[in-house]
């Protein structure tokens, strides 16, 4: 079966998304992705969607949910690559990613996600 | 009103969803249209083609180019024989769904296109028809 390739950095786990996905893929996406949360001990998920023509309801509720299935799974997510057009149109349609954290580009990513693992860890502590 | 090609596509699959929006890209690309407004008509597509898979059951689309004057644009005709919408004003509602997305479909591709209609009949089908002018 197809299947987006995500990619283990250290702490950190790479998704590029660069097909076109129908619904099944982009929901095998986000299992497949939780599960390597776990088994990878990931800190953080970097999905870059730079080759994306276009995000609709239901691809953007998938970056929701892997949102808050990371949160949950003590792991940051940070969407990546979104294209000018791609986000005039989200918006119109009435989807604002809310609970999705974004940068411009894959660098600016990899800071954001450093920077919010960094800051976490020290107030791991009230947790215990 | 001239309406100058059509083609009709199948929507059965989730891979026939993707199909659509190729299918839809091509022809705004072929129209002239520029990189946001083809975003936005293929976003509208992509909407209507799951619903049609999801709540009709399956069914079809015609791609129309039509003219007005010097107008050129893109008519969408999605068509299933599927449950209907029994309260159409609730299905506009956005957040309103009967399933478990996010009950944008309807609302969001409404605010997609330049025109929208939808005709449905309980336990006879949904048709929804949308038109975006470059």
């Amino acid at each position: 079966m197809e299947r987006i390739p995500i990619l283990k950095m250290g702490e950190y786990l790479l998704v590029t998304i660069q097909v076109d996905m129908h619904d099944r893929l982009a929901m095998s996406l986000q299992d497949d992705l939780t599960s390597k949360i776990v088994s990878a001990h990931a800190k953080g998920v970097l999905i870059d969607i730079s080759a994306l023509e276009m995000v609709d309801s239901f691809i953007g509720r998938m970056f929701g949910d892997i949102a808050a299935m990371s949160r949950v799974l003590d792991a940051e997510t940070v969407v990546v690559g979104m294209r000018p057009a791609v986000a005039i149109t989200l918006v119109e349609l009435g989807l604002s990613l809310r609970g999705v954290r974004t940068a411009l580009n894959i660098e600016r990513g990899m800071d954001l996600l450093r920077g919010l693992i960094d800051s976490r860890g020290d107030g791991a502590g009230s947790a215990e | 009103m001239l309406v100058p090609l059509s083609e009709n596509r199948s929507i059965s699959t989730p891979e026939d969803v993707v199909a659509v929006r190729q299918a839809v890209r091509q022809r705004a690309v072929d129209l002239g249209f520029n990189l946001v407004d083809q975003t936005k008509i293929v976003t509208a597509a992509s909407e209507l083609a799951r619903n049609t898979l999801q709540y009709g059951g399956g069914g079809t689309l015609r791609i129309e180019e039509v003219l007005q004057g010097p107008r050129r644009g893109i008519r969408l005709v999605f068509e299933d024989n599927g449950p209907g919408i029994s309260n159409i004003e609730l299905a506009m509602k956005d957040g309103y769904t009967t399933g478990n997305g996010l009950g944008l479909g309807l609302s969001g591709a409404k605010r997609l296109s330049s025109e929208f209609a939808i005709d449905s009949r309980p336990g006879e089908g949904t048709r929804v028809t949308i038109v975006r002018w470059r």
